[in-house]
């Protein structure tokens, strides 16, 4: 019971804290910009480690994240396999070819007519399919190698950045096209100039959302059919095992690299895009 | 829908068709190849050994004569549109009809359909969307009101969602399965959770869309934060809401099918994994197919509100 009082006193110090340093005289501060998701974050973890241990559940439901941190520092060298397997070889192999042969695609598809009313209605369905399902017939295609985990990827990041590259190419008003035309600038200038900068913040958008399909396709992949090394293939054998702290130390893994990942686009996105609306103001 | 429209749709698909029937052939003529030669036919290189390490293309042009049954094999690597299709009225029309326990011979329809199966999906597709993106909505307000949510919470839901949600789906299937839940809400909790982030992303933005000029008007007509929201954010992120709407049903979608390969109990998951463990290509093509109609349809009639809502709006010609 005394884990549970505490959790709660520990949570109305980390929300009080919270909303001193958010509204009070240090808000514009950079480094209250870092302390509150901080704060926030170290808050839901000592509670967690409080009411899992006040309410005694059993670490075959949810393991403390203490027990999670052990696992994770005592495999080290184990979950970097895992890691460069499943992380750098599937999941960034296929995002990379898949999302430039959809940027690629979306360019020809922009600037022929007829591929666009062709391509864009097939785009937009293939887009919305449940492609994850492919898994099992790209396996038994090209094997339980990362191969077949890069094509799952390939195939998931293909359609959500195809429409959404060319919905951003078809972002520019009439009004600035007729000025390029007034110009008499031709389609390769009017692109680079105007359309390309325009569609930049629906690329990124497509691009960020890939980063997270790109780690749900390489895992799931794995549950198919996988070498014994692998993100994937490390969450199904544990759970088999009833090692959750294990599970949790892969899962921490794939949390680690995902939002590595998504900052670094994020990243690129303020770099380039730092004109447009959602990225000023804040 | 127009002819003009739908002429260069036609051609694309009847041009992936076409590759589809053409992929078959090298794809299948290690199986076809086999199967010739049990039935006595003479193939070349008459060895099985010697195929198994032959290029695909290089048996295809060996064995011309041979290649005709690439598209009726009986355990194809990639099977056939036409096999598909078969295999997909007998597994929901014939099954509802003349199965086991179809129409004919038990008076009501069949559990083991695809349409049952889909139904199964749908439910836990339904329930987890309407849980995520209402969420998702709320929370997006709160990050745009709230600077201490927006700081706290905002960078915990980004990397919240590069947890690999469906890789735990094993896991809370089992968990709530020991607390006593089970059936729907386990797969709808994985469906909610896919759905939330794509919701959360768009509205924010959205609700951020109205620019500076915009945003200064509202000032001038001395209006707070209730006004701005209902009056400017929220119908200025319509556009937004909907394109996010439509990327979460379909990940919801995604969830309910990863969240039913655990527990075999139903639904088209369930069927592609058994497909899977049988070599039954065609099974996981139809329940594919059929995953993908769910899908067009949802997307459907989200995009079909989307254009209703932007035109009475006046944001659409």
């Amino acid at each position: 019971m005394s884990g549970v009082v505490a959790a709660l006193g520990v949570w109305a110090a980390g929300f009080g804290l919270n909303l001193w340093l958010a509204n009070g005289p240090v808000r514009e501060a950079r480094a209250t910009r870092l302390a509150v998701p901080l704060i926030f974050g170290l808050t839901l973890l000592a509670m967690w480690e409080l009411l899992v241990r006040g309410l005694g559940v059993p670490a075959v439901i949810l393991p403390p994240p203490s027990q999670i941190a052990a696992t994770f520092a005592g495999n080290l060298p184990l979950l970097w396999r895992d890691f460069v397997q499943t992380i750098l070889k599937g999941a960034l192999g296929g995002y990379v070819i898949g999302c430039s042969a959809a940027f690629l695609t979306a360019l020809l598809v922009d600037r022929y007519d007829y591929l666009r009313r062709g391509l864009l209605p097939l785009g937009n369905f293939m887009a919305a399919l449940p492609i994850v399902g492919t898994a099992p017939i790209l396996v038994m295609w090209f094997g339980f190698g990362w191969q077949s985990k890069a094509a799952v990827v390939v195939l998931m990041v293909f359609f959500p950045m195809l429409v959404n590259t060319v919905a951003g190419l078809s972002e520019t008003s009439a009004m600035q096209r007729d000025l390029m035309r007034t110009y008499a600038a031709g389609w390769g200038q009017t692109l680079r100039h105007l359309r390309l900068p325009a569609a930049m913040p629906f690329v990124f958008n497509g691009l960020k959302i890939c980063t997270t399909l790109a780690l749900i396709g390489a895992i799931v992949a794995e549950f198919f059919g996988s070498p014994t090394l692998g993100l994937g293939f490390r969450i199904s054998t544990s759970i088999g095992q009833l090692d959750l702290g294990m599970v949790w130390s892969a899962i921490l893994v794939a949390a680690l690299a995902g939002t590595f990942f998504y900052g670094l686009v994020s990243l690129i996105e303020r770099r380039v895009t730092f004109w447009h609306a959602s990225q000023r103001g804040h | 829908m127009s002819m003009r429209r739908l002429s260069p749709v036609l051609v694309m698909v009847a041009g992936l068709i076409g590759l589809w029937y053409l992929a078959a052939v090298p794809m299948n003529v290690h199986e076809v190849l086999t199967a010739a030669e049990r039935g006595g036919a003479e193939v070349s290189p008459p060895s099985a050994m010697e195929r198994r390490d032959m290029g695909n293309w290089a048996l295809v042009l060996r064995n011309p004569e041979h290649l005709g049954a690439s598209w009726s094999s009986q355990r194809p690597r990639l099977p056939a549109p036409h096999v598909v299709l078969v295999e997909l009225y007998e597994s929901t029309i014939d099954e509802e009809l003349n199965g086991r326990r179809g129409l004919v011979r038990s008076g009501s329809l069949s559990n083991r359909s695809l349409v049952y199966h889909g139904l199964v999906t749908l439910n836990a597709t339904f329930v987890g969307f309407l849980i995520g993106a209402g969420l998702g909505i709320l929370l997006a307000v709160g990050i745009v009101h709230s600077r201490v949510m927006d700081m706290s919470v905002m960078p915990w839901a980004i990397v919240s969602q590069t947890i690999p949600i469906v890789a735990l789906a094993p896991m809370i299937i089992v968990v709530l399965y020991s607390i006593g839940v089970q059936g729907l809400l386990p797969k709808a909790v994985i469906s909610a959770y896919l759905s939330f982030f794509p919701v959360v992303v768009g509205m924010v933005k959205g609700l951020r869309s109205p620019d500076g000029m915009q945003l200064d008007l509202m000032r001038t007509y001395n209006a707070d934060a209730a006004t701005v929201l209902w009056k400017l954010r929220l119908p200025a992120s319509v556009p937004y809401l909907f394109a996010s709407l439509k990327i979460a049903i379909a990940a919801s979608l995604v969830g309910a099918i990863v969240g039913e390969l655990p527990v075999q109990q139903g639904g088209l998951g369930a069927r592609m994994l058994a497909g899977s463990y049988y070599g039954q290509t065609a099974q996981i093509w139809a329940a594919l197919l059929v995953a993908a109609a769910l899908a067009a349809v949802l997307v459907w009639a989200i995009g079909a509100a989307e254009r209703r809502a932007l035109r009475r709006m006046g944001m659409m010609a």
